[in-house]
Parts: C-alpha cells; sequence; structure tokens
C-alpha cells in the first residue's frame, strides 16, 4: 500500500507539473501579448540602417550670390528671381556710394523633375538674355546608401543683344552667343556648413583677340556658414585659370536671409554681370581699391504643379 | 492520465494562437496642420508605419519627418531644417493604447468610438496625451482616425513665426487603414 501511495503522489506530481508547463510556459512562448513599443523600437533600428536619407538644404537658394548652387527648385515650383546690383562703392559720394545707379537679371526657374531645373533671364549688362538648365547627378546622403557629396550639372546659354560696336571684319549673328558648362560638387559637412567646388569652361563664339582661347577654364568654390536659424553667411570666388584678358576674378560675401516664402540675399561683389559668362570672365570690379557693388537677389516660389502625394490624399 | 495531459496541452497551444491579432499598415496617413488665418501650414506623410493589437488596444504610429510633404518646398524645407530639425531628430511617434478597445466589435462592420492615451514624441520631447478618434470596421479591416492637438513650444519648437503666421497648436490627424 505504502509503495502504491508513494507511485500516486509521483503520479500527482508530474501531472501538476505538466499542467503548470502548458498554461505557464505557453503564455511566455506563445500566448504572451507581443509589445508594439519594443517592435517598433527594433524597426526603427533597423529603418535607419536600410533607409536612404537624402541630405536637403546644402544651401539656402539655387543661386549663391552670382552663380548656381547645388539646389534645385523642386518639381512644378515656379521661381521668380530678381537679381540686382548698385553702382560701384568707390564711385564716392555724388553717386550715392554706388545706390544712384542699378544693373539686374530678370529671371524664372522652374522645376521640371525633382532632378531637373531650367530657367531663363534678361540682364542689363550687355542686354544679354541667358537660358540655363541644371541637372543632379548625384545626391548626398546617409544610411543604406552613403553618398558623401551631391554632383549636379549646370549648362547656360547667353545671347548679348547689345548692339556691336563698329569693327573692322565683319560679325555673325553667332558671334552673340557664349555658353558655359559647370560641374557642382557640393557636401554640406553638417547642419552649419556647406561647400561647394565648380569647376566651369565658359565657350566665346568669338574673343577679342587670337591670343585668346575660345575655351576658359575656372574654377569657383562657395560656402555657406549658418548663423542662426534664417542668417546664412555666403561666400564665392571664381578663379580664373585662362582669361578673357583685362578681368578680374569674381569675388562675392553676403548674407542669405530667410523669410517665409522669400530667401533674401543681401552681399557685396565685385562683379558687373549675372549669369555665368560674364560674371565669371568679365568682372572688373577690384576689392582692393573698393571696385565693389552692394547688391540683393530676392526669390519667390509658387507652387504651379501641386505634389503628387497631396494631390491624392483622401482628406 | 495521458488523454488528459494531452488535451490540457492542446488547450493551452490553442489559448495561444488565436489570443490576439496585430493589425498593421505602412501607407498611414498623417496630415499635419499649422495654419494661421495668414497662411496655410499643411504638411501630409503618406508613410506612416502604424500597428495595433485588437485585444489589448496597444497602437503605434511612427512617421519620418522628412516624409511631411508641403504643398511649398520652401516651407517643407523650413519645416524639416528650422522647427522639426529632422537631420537631428528623424522620427515622430505616438505610442500608446486605445483604453476603450473593449467596447470595439471586430467581427461586425460599423464606426466605434475610440480613446487614444499614451506618449507622443515629436522633436525628441515625449509628451503624455490623449486624444478621441474612431475606428471603422468594413470587412473585418479596421482603419483608426484620430486628431491630437499638439501645442508647439511643448515640444521645444520655437521660431519667430509660430504664433503670428504659424499657430502655436497644430492639429495632427491621423488616418491608417490596416491590412
Amino acid at each position: 500500500m505504502e509503495t502504491y501511495q508513494h507511485k500516486t503522489s509521483a503520479k500527482l506530481f508530474w501531472c501538476i507539473a505538466l499542467i503548470s508547463i502548458v498554461y505557464l510556459f505557453p503564455h511566455n512562448a506563445f500566448a504572451q501579448t507581443p509589445d508594439l513599443f519594443k517592435m517598433q523600437d527594433e524597426q526603427d533600428k533597423k529603418d535607419a540602417k536600410e533607409k536612404t536619407d537624402i541630405t536637403t538644404s546644402i544651401f539656402k537658394s539655387t543661386r549663391l550670390i552670382n552663380g548656381q548652387t547645388i539646389e534645385n527648385t523642386g518639381r512644378g515650383i515656379l521661381d521668380l528671381r530678381i537679381s540686382h546690383r548698385f553702382g560701384f562703392v568707390n564711385t564716392g559720394s555724388y553717386n550715392f556710394f554706388g545706390l544712384d545707379q542699378a544693373t539686374m537679371r530678370l529671371g524664372l526657374d522652374y522645376g521640371i523633375t525633382d532632378r531637373l531645373e531650367v530657367g531663363i533671364g534678361r540682364s542689363t549688362f550687355n542686354k544679354e538674355f541667358d537660358g540655363f538648365f541644371k541637372y543632379r547627378i548625384l545626391r548626398q546622403s546617409t544610411g543604406k546608401v552613403n553618398m558623401p557629396i551631391s554632383i549636379s550639372l549646370a549648362a547656360t546659354g547667353v545671347w548679348r543683344s547689345l548692339k556691336d560696336t563698329v569693327t573692322t571684319f565683319p560679325i555673325n549673328y553667332s558671334d552673340h552667343f557664349s555658353f558655359s558648362g559647370q560641374l557642382i560638387l557640393a557636401r554640406k559637412f553638417n547642419d552649419y556648413f556647406s561647400l561647394q567646388l565648380v569647376p566651369t569652361m565658359v565657350h566665346y563664339n568669338i574673343v577679342p583677340t587670337k591670343a585668346v582661347k575660345n575655351d576658359l577654364y575656372s574654377m569657383g568654390i562657395g560656402f555657406r556658414q549658418r548663423l542662426s536659424k534664417r542668417v546664412n553667411l555666403t561666400g564665392e570666388y571664381y578663379y580664373q585659370v585662362t582669361q578673357l584678358g583685362g578681368y578680374t576674378n569674381s569675388a562675392s560675401v553676403g548674407f542669405d536671409i530667410e523669410t517665409g516664402g522669400h530667401v533674401f540675399q543681401l552681399f557685396f561683389t565685385n562683379s558687373t554681370g549675372i549669369n555665368e559668362s560674364s560674371f565669371i570672365t568679365q568682372t572688373q570690379g577690384l576689392w582692393g581699391n573698393g571696385g565693389i557693388r552692394f547688391g540683393f537677389n530676392i526669390s519667390r516660389v509658387f507652387s504651379v504643379v501641386k505634389p503628387k502625394n497631396l494631390a491624392k490624399t483622401t482628406y | 492520465m495521458k488523454k488528459a495531459t494531452l488535451l490540457l496541452f492542446f488547450a493551452g497551444l490553442s489559448f495561444g494562437l488565436h489570443a490576439q491579432k496585430i493589425f498593421s499598415t505602412k501607407t498611414g496617413q498623417i496630415k499635419f496642420n499649422a495654419s494661421s488665418p495668414l497662411e496655410q501650414v499643411v504638411g501630409i506623410n503618406n508613410q506612416v508605419d502604424s500597428k495595433m493589437i485588437d485585444k489589448t488596444g496597444q497602437v503605434v504610429f511612427s512617421a519620418l519627418i522628412k516624409s511631411f510633404k508641403f504643398e511649398n518646398q520652401l516651407m517643407e524645407d523650413h519645416f524639416n531644417e528650422n522647427y522639426l530639425e529632422s537631420s537631428k531628430f528623424p522620427k515622430a511617434e505616438f505610442k500608446g493604447f486605445i483604453t476603450n478597445i473593449g467596447t470595439v466589435n471586430f467581427a461586425k462592420d460599423g464606426k466605434y468610438p475610440a480613446n487614444f492615451s499614451g506618449t507622443l514624441t515629436i522633436h525628441n520631447v515625449s509628451q503624455k496625451v490623449s486624444a478621441a478618434g474612431e475606428i471603422t470596421i468594413a470587412n473585418g479591416a479596421p482603419t483608426v482616425n484620430g486628431a491630437f492637438k499638439v501645442k508647439l513650444a511643448g515640444y521645444g519648437i520655437t521660431g519667430s513665426y509660430i504664433g503670428g503666421k504659424i499657430a502655436n497648436e497644430a492639429e495632427v490627424t491621423v488616418n491608417c487603414k490596416y491590412q
């Protein structure tokens, strides 16, 4: 009898053990309520590795001061740009330090896609019309695709409509054209500092003398230093490797000020012309003797085409 | 005895399998509206990641700040760079519970009120929030709607335009249709 009783208690023990295993263990293994908070945290970590985060706002505007930046106007956005330069500061108090005179460019830019921007403009200087396109080749990004720099290609054509001076040789219609090709390499180092390099080639269909080559090479460098949420210090310098002759390098320094729908740029520059051919290769002012101009660019953007994902929303 | 334990085992197993269902979507919508009489400030995110458990009412909404699209690109840039600082704080999240989930019958089509309560994290600042919303069941698939009032200053979002062109308090509406 005693042994039998022992057996029963052993059986009872195993039975209780099994029940507790069946009812308690699965509650942990299978039936436990999954914790969405933990799941989300884990997914966030995974997403951070798998998603590519494109670096935006490398520069604040599509122009730095005179030249192009790496930025494009967004798809479906029309950008009205008014670029204004006063006269040379060193013309003295008689000209109110240049404020009596003005030269300007009126332009319209449009973003066809997120990568392609086109624009047209008219400048006072030499009564020039210009047209350009700018295409993003590479975009700086972090995450899955780690791209250290952004690269864009910009090409400009300029038609000088100023009446020709009397020459001893015939001037063809095509002689009024000049072109420029630029590769823009930019990097946003952090939220505060961005830098770009702009190797440039300017081609003139006609040059003043035989000694001057039709293709002129130069290298541009520009930066943006954020001072506050709305104010950025900017600078731009184009070094001419080969020159038209008699011209200086373009150097400019200024501020980008953001206000709601505008970016307002205030600066000093030694250049007069505002399109690529004229400011890179035909700058006349000298910083050393006050041959600089005060100027400003105003940009106002309009949404022409609503972004697709806004249009399809159910709200 | 053997039969009994086997029965107990299956009873436990089946209980584990049919306990709850996780609903999820990666295409939920969040609308951020901080419009003022002076300016329309509306961003829409169509790539919201959300999950919900029917039994416990546990719910998560997760949105990338950069995925908010604005009609005005400059506004989008400012939203990212000046206000939400998305390069530092890329995500906004709500983690919480639908407290009255017991009143929702997932098997029956219809509209049920839903009360949200949990933690909203924006701009790396977490705040306890509660909001009213709705769960709509259609063909067994639930859709969650909710509207949160977000005081921008409470999340460390500052700027001279807040209170002027931008409203002090943004309305964040959520619409997630689960599969």
